[in-house]
């Protein structure tokens, strides 16, 4: 059975388009469309219902260490206030994860899980969990909604005290209100844009998102939310990042440690150079490149799509794949089978997007 | 939803006009643009391709998913509306102004409906 976020009954009234999603209901899109909605974000400012995301903490003396040996990155040195991207990997070195881990305190860390994979990450944690830790999922009580969009500071001025917000990329501040509601505030998206993700108690949500709402935000849905960032790049759960693919292959060595412990090392290390690699395509004949198409050179079969469409706004269909290493460089053009229709298309530099400084 | 009274319409959410000449036009229906969302590609045939009715005569792409277009009536492709291949959204502005295809040489037509019939058929399915 689908859960509903604690914006449901705000997603009906504005006519969303309700679909499952990671073992959830929430809008693909709104009346106004994926398109426009798409524009907005890069062009304004827009809101999106992540409450789906798992939340859990971590505390305690031997938190660091935990964190150290379950994911890729290094945390010792995360200042309080921090954010910070990682991976989690099976023994194997395939991914059960991509998070993002928050430092709340010296041992106090919450952690932002995938909604698909919360209940998975969990249970790995736990079991992998040494020491003074105590550990608690706190899904299910949590709200979180995503502004996104170069006014977003503009929007959420109207709420809250302009001063109190983080600035930095990648930090947060804690006990903002924000429209009368207790918030915690980072400076991190997933749609390569300027913006907020604002964390408070599930019950609260609706509060927040009517005050974005009236402040000038346009509700945006899950549609949008892949075609930013798809066009941003950014690796997704299940398309470019799954339990047969290791974080090298997908280009994230940045938050790849290998010169201390970690699960999955070992099996990193023996891998040596991946064979296949992550890479941004775009389409140069007419027609949309979708996930799960084959990519030939010639007659030979070099790879496969992981996520593509559309991109609104560039007229022009660009995808993710993995490539064989020997032709996954910048400027190759190869060929990708559309439904028994070969397209070409190039291999271009990634991001496809890059917001305005 | 709007539906126009000189047009008819298959239960695959297709509008079908009869025009004078014996040809027919064919898109897809404000309800099927709608349903779909922001279209942004259109596979079509060339001309002088043959279909039987109920037949796949193209696909339509929204941002999010591929569609099959079918034909409710056999027929030779005459012409197809170039157009939307850069403007694939006109579907979505002016579905009923957006033909697809033109076919000529009609022959077998799969039950159709008017105008209230299709509307009573899209008020079942919503």
């Amino acid at each position: 059975m689908d859960k509903k976020t604690p914006l449901y009954a705000c997603h009906e009234a504005l006519g969303g388009k309700i679909v499952p999603f990671g073992g959830f209901l929430l809008p693909v899109q709104y009346p106004t469309g994926i398109n426009a909605e798409h524009m907005t974000v890069r062009e304004h400012a827009g809101i999106f219902d992540v409450s789906h995301m798992g939340e859990a903490l971590l505390e305690g003396p031997d938190a660091v260490k935990n964190l150290n040996r379950i994911l890729t990155n290094r945390f010792g040195k995360l200042a309080i206030g921090g954010c910070r991207y990682t991976i989690m990997l099976y023994e194997d070195a395939g991914c059960v994860d991509d998070l993002i881990v928050y430092r709340r305190g010296e041992d106090r860390f919450l952690l932002i899980l995938n909604a698909a994979n919360a209940d998975k990450d969990v249970a790995w944690i736990k079991d992998h969990l040494e020491g003074d830790v105590t550990f608690e999922n706190i899904s299910d009580k949590v709200g979180q909604i995503a502004l996104q969009g170069p006014e977003s500071k503009e929007v959420i001025a109207k709420l809250t005290n302009v001063e109190a917000l983080p600035t930095k990329y990648y930090t947060f501040k804690e006990n903002l209100t924000v429209a009368g509601v207790n918030c915690l505030v980072s400076r991190t998206g997933y749609t390569g844009e300027f913006g907020y993700e604002i964390y408070m108690k599930a019950e609260d949500a609706p509060t927040v998102w009517k005050a974005l709402l009236e402040a000038g935000a346009l509700p945006c849905g899950l549609g949008a939310r892949d075609t930013l960032r798809l066009e941003a790049s950014m690796p997704l759960y299940g398309h470019e990042l799954s339990d047969k693919i290791d974080p090298l292959s997908a280009g994230l060595s940045f938050v790849v440690k290998l010169d201390k412990p970690f699960i999955g090392r070992d099996a990193l290390l023996a891998k040596g150079e991946p064979k296949c690699v992550r890479v941004g395509l775009k389409a140069i004949d007419r027609g949309v490149l979708r996930e799960h198409q084959d990519i030939y050179l010639g007659e030979e079969k070099v790879g496969v799509t992981s996520s593509g469409t559309m991109i609104p706004g560039k007229r022009q269909s660009f995808a993710m794949g993995y490539v064989a290493r020997e032709h996954a460089e910048v400027g190759t053009v190869l060929e990708v089978d559309v439904r028994g229709r070969r397209i070409k298309a190039e291999i271009v530099p990634m991001p496809f997007y890059n917001a305005a400084k | 939803m709007k539906t126009l009274s000189n047009l008819k319409y298959s239960k695959t959410h297709e509008w079908v006009e009869f025009l004078e000449d014996g040809h027919v036009r064919i898109g897809i229906t404000d309800y099927a643009q709608d349903a779909l969302g922001d279209l942004v590609y259109v596979n079509l045939p060339i001309e002088g391709d043959t279909f039987d009715a109920g037949e796949v005569f193209g696909d339509l792409e929204s941002v999010k998913a591929v569609s099959d277009l079918y034909t409710p009536v056999a027929g030779t492709v005459a012409a197809v509306n170039e157009d939307l291949l850069d403007a694939p959204e006109t579907m979505n502005q002016d579905p009923y102004g957006a033909w697809i295809i033109e076919l000529s040489d009609i022959g077998e037509t799969e039950e159709l409906l008017d105008d209230a019939a299709y509307e009573a058929l899209c008020a079942e399915e919503a």
